[in-house]
């Protein structure tokens, strides 16, 4: 067998495969990042806890309503975009004309106030979710067996993502979108309703959060901490792609993925480090990010 | 009336200093205790807010039983897994709020580093919920005791009980940190004793995200059981994993270090059949079920090994204060160190010279889903494992302290 560094391409690949997966989750949450700031400029500090409360939904709606796990990938995104829109009406919409620390402290309070409430209702061992029947079986790749489930990650996360920038790059509603983003006064003259179009974009990015929450539940223990323990690397990933950037976060939250993946193999004591050093060395050659665009 | 004045001081001074000395020397009037634990983090089911209770309730006890003379006061905090906010908090304790002995303290790197901060300090640690057997061997110290288990008898427990049922190949997914190192090389060191191989590990960090990864290199290894050296939250997503990738299938995974929260939390479908090593298991006699349905009334579910543990480290480090007369570190250490440690937790537990309380351990197999009759019932217990074999002998020793 053909080895690479004395691993095998066979486990090459596979860990390839895997790394897709966890990118899929770090792009699905870095979008509704970047898409959030780059609307609002609000550092949304709770998004890993949005995130958590999108899994925790998810084993709330089956144990406590029955409800499966195809209903809830439509409705706990819903439900949460909801709770955002009023967070976002209530508290964040005061914030907008005040320097970006002050959302990113108000979100992070948010952030520790819902996983504080949950820890306490829960505990954090995790609640167990399991995986729908229809993915129950592995599916051979040839080179590893992938559980169907992962698969199915991956596929649905990239149809989300794509149709997420398509929305805001292509469509008419984007356009007027990125015009709110570029000059909020002079839209506002055109007869467009802002405020309404922000307070959506909010529930829209949320709702991303905790889209990635549902399709993570099956995988993991649900614990309240799982957002907290996933974010860092998540803003990580906006700071590489470019702040703002809907394409940069995409992009770079798959490729950071299988980075990440490749290091657990090659040396995976620095598996949880190696988002940060790229981070670093991005920042040093390109500091608006790869995909940025450098404020005149 | 001056002199009559004189006199009456001099004589409230003499009597004040003859009823002290028939009273115990309590520093502050008061004997202080510190739980300190992760009250919030990936720990915090097995240890967390269940050891505070265990500590009330020890010193509820003792009250109600020995009347005491002395006040007791707990206090708790937050070590977050740091080992920098742990010593400092401990530092602060023994410095402005004049703790006496400090407890649970789980997490094998802010274990050690407290232990340092207490024996500077002269004061006494007794850990319950950290692992690493370094508490007893290079980091040992007179002011420390390592009381409910270490990574040597887990090994000794699990490990030598896999290779004889014939799992000799072994693979290792461990934790990159000193309590998940210290399991490993004691595990691998039991294997090898034993006639086993390993073939390979792999170190992932704490709290790792995800365990594919991982996971599939131990199945690329081709070894028959999978060794899992970590704890908390990781265990419970390495077993998840493990059995959505269909690795259980062909190969065995090993928990050497289960607490019964983890395996509440992913319930007995996933587990069934896992052989681990506990400590304590509140199904065991009537004396652990009392003190289980105790606990349980007040937290909602029953004790972890760390939880029993703490309480019964509290209630003897208070009668050893009780029995020096003073809560003067030295002389209760040599107290601790002469006692004989029975009660619900441990029967017949000895404290030696490094620190090690020896008691029995034991080994268990978590119970098919069908097997399991009410609520927490989850283990069979398969063989106890008495503490002079369970535990490190002091020959083996590492520890300075330790004459040979």
């Amino acid at each position: 067998m053909t080895e690479i560094f004395g691993v095998s391409t066979q486990a090459l690949l596979g860990q390839l495969v895997l790394g897709l997966v966890n990118g899929s989750f770090y792009a699905l949450l870095s979008l509704g990042l970047a898409v959030i700031f780059g609307m609002l400029n609000i550092i949304n500090f709770a998004h890993g806890a949005f995130y958590m409360i999108g899994a925790v939904m998810t084993w709330m709606a089956l144990n406590y309503f029955g409800i499966s796990y195809w209903w809830s990938l439509a409705l706990v995104p819903l439900v949460v975009g909801v709770v955002a829109v009023v967070i976002e009406r209530a508290l964040l919409q005061w914030l907008y004309k005040l320097d970006p620390l002050y959302g990113l402290l108000l979100t992070f309070g948010l952030a520790l106030i819902f996983e504080g409430v949950f820890r306490n209702a829960y505990g954090v061992s995790g609640l167990p979710y399991s995986i729908p029947e229809q993915f129950s079986e592995p599916l051979n790749l040839g080179f590893m067996l992938l559980p169907k489930y992962r698969a199915w990650v991956i596929l649905v996360s990239l149809v989300v993502c794509f149709a997420t920038w398509f929305l805001i790059e292509k469509t008419r509603l984007g356009a007027t979108l990125r015009a709110a983003t570029e000059n909020a006064k002079l839209t506002q003259a055109f007869g467009i309703n802002v405020p309404l179009l922000v307070m959506l974009t909010y529930g829209f990015g949320i709702a991303l959060a905790a889209f990635a929450g549902v399709l993570a539940a099956p995988t993991k223990q649900i614990s309240p901490l799982m957002g907290s323990n996933l974010i860092i690397g998540v803003f990580a990933v906006v700071v590489i792609g470019g702040m703002g950037s809907i394409l940069g976060a995409i992009v770079t939250g798959l490729a950071l993925g299988v980075i990440e993946g490749l290091t657990r193999v090659f040396y995976p004591e620095a598996s949880a480090t190696v988002v940060f050093i790229i981070m670093a060395l991005v920042l040093l050659v390109r500091p608006a990010g790869l995909f940025g665009k450098r404020e005149s | 009336m001056k002199r009559r004045l004189c006199c009456a001081l001099s004589l409230a001074v003499l009597v004040s200093v003859s009823a002290s000395a028939a009273a115990p020397k309590i520093s502050g009037g008061v004997v202080k205790i510190g739980v300190l634990t992760d009250m919030s983090g990936l720990y915090s089911d097995l240890g967390g807010q269940g050891s505070v209770t265990g500590a009330q309730m020890a010193v509820e006890d003792f009250k109600a039983q020995y009347k005491p003379s002395f006040k007791i006061d707990v206090v708790y905090a937050d070590h977050q897994n740091k080992a920098d906010i742990g010593s400092n908090k401990v530092r602060e304790w023994y410095d402005r709020e004049d703790v006496d002995m400090v407890t649970d303290v789980l997490n094998s790197a802010v274990a050690i580093a407290v232990a340092k901060v207490t024996a500077e300090k002269k004061r006494i640690l007794i850990d319950i919920g950290a692992g690493s057997t370094r508490l007893t061997n290079e980091d040992c110290t007179p002011y420390s005791i390592h009381y409910a288990y270490d990574t040597y008898a887990l090994a000794s427990g699990t490990a030598k009980a896999i290779v004889k049922q014939g799992g000799d190949s072994w693979f290792f997914l461990t934790a990159d940190y000193a309590f998940g190192h210290s399991l490993e090389k004691d595990s691998s060191d039991i294997v090898k004793a034993n006639g086993g191989k390993v073939l390979g590990t792999v170190r992932h960090p704490l709290n790792a995200s995800d365990f594919s990864s991982f996971l599939l290199q131990a199945q690329s290894s081709k070894a028959k059981i999978i060794g899992l050296a970590n704890a908390g939250g990781d265990t419970i997503n390495a077993i998840k994993a493990a059995a959505e990738f269909g690795i259980t299938k062909n190969q065995s995974l090993a928990g050497l270090l289960v607490f019964i929260t983890d395996v509440h939390s992913l319930g007995l479908q996933l587990t069934q059949g896992m052989m681990l090593t506990d400590g304590w298991y509140w199904d065991y006699s009537d004396e652990t079920r009392k003190f289980g349905k105790r606990y349980f009334d007040k937290m909602k579910k029953m004790p972890s090994m760390v939880h029993a543990g703490t309480y019964s480290a509290t209630f003897n480090y208070l009668k050893a204060v009780q029995a020096a007369g003073t809560d003067d570190a030295d002389a209760v250490m040599k107290q601790l160190k002469s006692m004989t440690i029975n009660d619900m937790f441990a029967k017949g537990g000895k404290i030696r010279e490094d620190g090690r309380m020896v008691h029995d351990m034991y080994l268990m197999q978590v119970k098919k889903p069908e097997e399991s009759k009410y609520p927490w019932d989850y283990y069979n217990v398969k063989a106890v494992i008495s503490g002079d074999d369970a535990y490190q002998p002091l020959s083996l020793s590492r520890c300075p302290l330790v004459k040979k």
